[in-house]
């Protein structure tokens, strides 16, 4: 057998995506490519306003128009009460999912949905659209979240109270909740400093930007049997939230993946599913939907932009003594901000005994903010890591070396709970450190960076099925979408625990009916809570073939093991037997008690977290304010890496993610609160050419509780970025930007006010 | 919901015939790269567009005693790819290769460029900064126009009904003249325009500057050509002082707005500076 320098046959090695000739060939089917006979096209009427009264909905003359078979408002919605909005596992806010699906009384935002209509052409739906008259109250609106926490600022919701303070209030306001997390005596722990920095910083609401935009064929039987084909991070959670916001039985809707385009975290909640359900049910037809990007932009799913504060104190020699953060992020229009995982991700870096972190929630006059990748932590990292650098700058003391003493390690007491297990932060900063790039000079305006970041790591509910087919081959059916390798990660470990060849291995990701629930792809969880429900399913296989083994030896199955992908016998005291193949046994099972398969279902626990440092060197241009990339060096315990190509490309796609949120990502509203810039042309994400050749270093610190030894490193990447590269500007031209984007306009006014 | 009507027609008098005979609004097409854009986002909606990509003149390029006649159509690809042509005129054929991406460039050309009139336009400062010149055919015949008085503001263009470009036309070089462009976008590329700078100039035998023209991009409503800031060239060798009085000529002559794409404080300094540097760059042009 071939063996790796891991001591693996296939884990860690580099093989063939599965999915790869269909995608770059173009034949691989994404939500937009589905199409049924007689089906209708949908749109949806979007509010102009960014805060306004719906007095009325006069749609009498787009019913009118020929062609058109259905129109629906949020009076064909069931309403949800208060009391019904939370029901289910991990649910939603039902009732604020719905109002954000159609505006109620309200609408809330520019984009926020007032009406859909189908009908027989895009051109007849988009011409009804203009003939729906919607009358508004246009209400003042707020956009900032400073300026919506003021006592005078425009109320979104009249029955939103702040959560988390006592006494309750007795007047309804933006803030929706505030949290804290906190370890030590802060006070004491700052008396203790010599040295404190303390500093205000921004980032602005951001959007995925994922190529493919939210797309849905939908088809209610008859019968009130629905059908739903589109691409999502979990069709899972397409099937319950859809059941929930209809008040329809899960059982009574299928819902079947397509190939995703991107999703990041934006493609975690539903948008057009339940509209388009409605619409067909309404009109008996099949209906289908897909989003413009002005859409995507104006509706769906940005993250939280924020107003933060930092202070940290440490002793003279370097020893971190109190750290304390004050974070407000919006949440758009209904409640969610993930301010609390900023709280917790943020100083977990690092070993402080007094760390106090207080975050709230607040809504604004935007859309609904939505999970992105590792959410709430990049940004909370970019004031925190900044904050970093500019005490290690105060104390004289290297960045790196800062970190260094200051590192959480196994042991450490997290401000949230927890004690870190084994983790790899440490080897990251020694892999930072003895990286070529961490000493390569530089030359004038150029700057180096440094910034680390951390994620818990999800597990959760995850089902599969393993089967040996008739010919040996093996299928792996789950149903968490592929968003980042998955079936590339699931193949590997099946193989390895069969022994077999990859090229026997088929991953598929099955319908809401081909296995029992999966939570939603998100937070890194795949190959890691996956991964170890195959793992035990495979291994499930092996005994069944063992003792199919056995049988046809007529021994005893513990005479019996399975080396090298066939049954052997134990020794020679079990008998002299020729081995049996996965294709001998697989070819008897009709003598041997039938199909060889296992299915499990698990709620799995134990996903290890992670760490990754970056190093980023940048050139400005003190006259224009443009800063250049130069070099981009990631490093990250993956735990192990699965597939390293697949690790790679992750932190490479964080990065480019992150330092466009660092240079030139930003939602633009005008005065008026409508978004100015819904489309790429000036929602600069980075182009290749704006980007060097991004280096990877993967460390490798096992996950004890995974079978393998995996963490989920999707987020990590995206966690340190914008510090990074603040940092290196500030390393470049000794001005500490604080706010985000670090566009060219605000580098340049930095220069010239002195910073 | 009128059908639109598309035609084809292989000479210019024919195209303009039909662009003038349209009853209601009539749009040339040349590279689409603009049109198409706006005709889906719904941005207008013409009843008829002529493609003048099957008229010879219109996408060709000849010389003739050092005048190059640039077909209004011709694709920008085939314009970087005539050597001699950007040997002569390098800022030209730089700035109209900044536009879009290699799909871009086999499709987009200086007529479209300059009619679109966006003030942001690449191509349009260095053209005015070389002195170019458009051929315009109409029902009446033909005229001569300067490219600086093509465009008149956001969208809007001198051209009568009927009327449309059929080439561009650059000088004969005078020796020791460099041209040159510069523009400032937030990216590397596919951006549009914060700040545009073509210069062109000529030196005499002692390297003192005996004639200049700088042009702005989108910093107004069109793109300037700014006296000021050639004069302030004309005369010297292009030395500091020379360059800062450049610079402030650039920044005086600026009236941006404030936008997503820039503020007015940003756009102004920036100018001054891409106006010093793309004349350092004509400078080199010049003397070699
Ligand atoms: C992805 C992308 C990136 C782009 N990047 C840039 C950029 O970086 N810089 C930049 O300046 N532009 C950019 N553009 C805009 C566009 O590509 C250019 O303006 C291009 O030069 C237009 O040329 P065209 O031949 O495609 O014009 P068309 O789209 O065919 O025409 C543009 C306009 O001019 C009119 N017109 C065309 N030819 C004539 C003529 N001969 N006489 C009279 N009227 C005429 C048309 O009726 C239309 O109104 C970009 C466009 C896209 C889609």
């Amino acid at each position: 057998m071939s063996g790796n320098a891991n001591g693996y046959k296939w884990i860690g090695t580099r093989t063939i995506r599965p999915d790869g000739v269909d995608k770059v060939t173009g034949r691989a089917a994404f939500g937009a490519d589905f199409a049924l006979p007689g089906m209708l096209v949908g749109k949806i009427l979007r509010s102009p306003h960014a805060h306004a009264r719906i007095l009325s909905i006069d749609s009498s003359k787009a019913e009118a128009l020929p062609g058109v078979k259905a129109i629906v408002t949020s009076a064909d919605f069931p309403e949800i009460p208060p009391s019904e909005a939370i029901k289910g596992s991990s649910p939603p806010n039902y009732r604020h999912l719905s109002q954000n699906l159609m505006a109620r009384e309200k609408v809330l935002y520019d984009g926020h949905a007032v009406a859909a209509v189908a009908a027989t052409s895009a051109a007849v739906a988009s011409e009804a659209l203009s003939l729906i008259s919607v009358e508004y109250e246009v209400l003042p609106h707020v956009t900032d979240v400073l300026e919506a926490m003021k006592p005078d600022a425009p109320v979104l919701h009249d029955d939103l109270f702040t959560g988390g303070v006592e006494p309750k209030p007795d007047k309804p306001s933006n803030v929706a909740k505030r949290v804290e997390f906190a370890i030590g005596d802060i006070d004491a722990g700052f008396a203790d400093a010599d040295v404190v920095v303390e500093r205000d910083y921004s980032t602005e609401g951001i959007h995925q930007g994922y190529i493919e935009t939210h797309a849905v064929v939908a088809n209610m039987g008859e019968d009130g049997q629905a059908t739903i084909w589109c691409s999502s991070q979990g069709h899972f959670m397409v099937r319950q939230y859809t059941a929930g916001l209809l008040n329809m039985n899960i059982g009574d809707i299928k819902v079947t993946p397509a190939e995703i385009g991107g999703g990041f975290g934006g493609k975690t909640t539903v948008y057009l599913e339940p509209v388009a359900l409605l619409l067909s049910r309404k009109s008996g037809h099949a209906i289908k939907m897909v989003m413009t990007r002005d859409e995507v932009f104006r509706a769906t799913g940005p993250t939280s932009g924020s107003a933060m504060t930092i202070k940290i104190g440490a002793k003279k020699d370097g020893k971190i003594t109190a750290a304390e953060a004050d974070l407000k992020f919006f949440a758009g229009a209904f409640p969610g901000a993930p301010v609390h995982l900023g709280c917790m991700c943020g100083f977990t870096p690092y070993d402080i005994e007094n760390v106090k972190a207080v975050g709230f929630d607040v809504v604004t006059n935007r859309p609904k903010a939505i999970s992105y990748r590792a959410p709430g932590a990049p940004i909370a990292a970019f004031a925190i890591e900044s904050a970093i650098d500019e005490l290690a700058g105060k104390l004289n003391i290297e960045p790196l070396a800062l970190r260094e003493m200051n590192a959480a390690r196994e042991g450490t007491r997290t401000a949230y709970g927890p004690t870190l297990g084994v983790v790899g932060f440490e080897e990251t900063l020694e892999a930072a450190k003895t990286h070529p790039h961490f000493s390569e000079p530089l030359g004038p305006d150029q700057g180096r960076g440094i910034a680390s970041g951390y994620w818990f790591n999800v597990g959760g509910e995850s089902s599969a099925s393993v089967s040996v087919n008739e010919d040996g081959s093996v299928t792996v059916t789950s149903g968490a979408p592929d968003i980042g390798g998955s079936r590339a990660s699931l193949c590997i470990m099946a193989a390895e625990v069969f022994g077999i060849d990859i090229g026997e291995v088929r991953a598929v990701i099955g319908d809401t009916n081909a296995t029992a629930f999966n939570r939603h792809t998100g937070g890194s969880r795949v190959t890691f809570a996956l991964g170890m429900v195959v793992v035990n399913a495979a291994e499930d296989c092996i005994v069944q073939l063992r003792t199919a083994a056995a049988k046809i030896w007529d021994i005893d199955v513990e005479a019996v093991v399975w080396e090298e992908g066939e049954a052997r016998p134990a020794g020679d005291n079990a008998g002299k037997f020729e081995p049996l193949s996965l294709g001998d046994l697989a070819a008897k099972t009709p003598m041997t008690g039938g199909p060889i398969s296992s299915e499990k279902s698990s709620n799995v626990q134990g996903p290890g977290p992670a760490f990754g440092t970056h190093i980023c060197d940048v050139e400005v241009d003190r006259e224009t304010g443009h800063v250049k990339i130069l070099r981009y060096t990631a490093i990250q315990d993956a735990g192990r890496a699965i597939h390293p190509g697949y690790v790679e490309g992750q932190m490479q796609g964080g990065v480019a993610q992150g330092i466009g949120w660092a240079l030139n990502e930003e939602y633009i509203y005008g005065d008026d609160g409508r978004l100015q810039n819904p489309g790429f042309l000036d929602y600069r994400i980075p182009v290749a050419s704006d980007l060097p050749m991004i280096d990877t270093v993967i460390v490798e610190v096992p996950n004890p509780t995974h079978p393998y030894g995996v963490r989920g490193v999707g987020e990590i990447p995206i966690i340190p970025p914008m510090a990074a590269v603040a940092n290196a500007i500030e390393d470049a031209v000794g001005m500490r930007l604080t706010d985000l984007p670090m566009s060219p306009p605000k580098v340049l006014e930095a220069l010239e006010n002195g910073g | 919901m009128s059908a639109l009507q598309y035609k084809a027609p292989t000479s210019v008098d024919e195209a303009a015939a039909l662009l003038a005979g349209a009853s209601g609004e009539a749009r040339v097409l040349a590279g689409g790269t603009d049109l198409l854009v706006q005709l889906r986002a719904a941005m207008i909606a013409p009843e008829l567009i002529v493609d003048v990509k099957h008229i010879p003149e219109l996408t060709s390029v000849s010389v003739e005693d050092g005048v190059y006649s640039i077909g209004a159509a011709a694709a920008s690809a085939e314009l970087h790819e005539n050597a001699d042509l950007f040997a002569m005129w390098p800022g030209v054929i730089e700035a109209m290769d900044l536009v879009g991406s290699t799909q871009i460039q086999g499709r987009a050309s200086l007529g479209g460029n300059l009619c679109n009139a966006s003030p942001a336009a690449d191509s349009v400062p260095a053209m005015i900064a070389a002195s170019a010149v458009c051929v315009i055919a109409g029902p009446n015949g033909t005229r001569e126009v300067p490219v600086e008085d093509v465009a008149t503001g956001p969208g809007q263009t001198s051209l009568a009904k009927g009327e449309f470009v059929v080439t561009i036309r650059l000088p004969k070089k005078a020796p020791r003249t460099g041209d040159a462009y510069l523009r400032f976008i937030p990216r590397t590329e596919m951006d549009i325009a914060v700040v545009g700078v073509g210069v062109c100039l000529t030196l005499d035998e002692g390297g003192v500057c005996t004639a200049a023209r700088v042009s702005l991009g989108a910093v107004a409503a069109r793109a300037l050509l700014v006296k000021d800031a050639a004069d302030a060239l004309i005369g010297t060798k292009c030395d500091d002082a020379a360059m800062a009085n450049l610079d402030a000529a650039a920044q005086a002559a600026c009236s941006p707005i404030n936008d997503k794409r820039g503020t007015i404080e940003f756009r102004t300094k920036v100018a001054g500076v891409l106006a010093r540097r793309a004349t350092a760059i004509a400078l080199e042009r010049a003397r070699s």
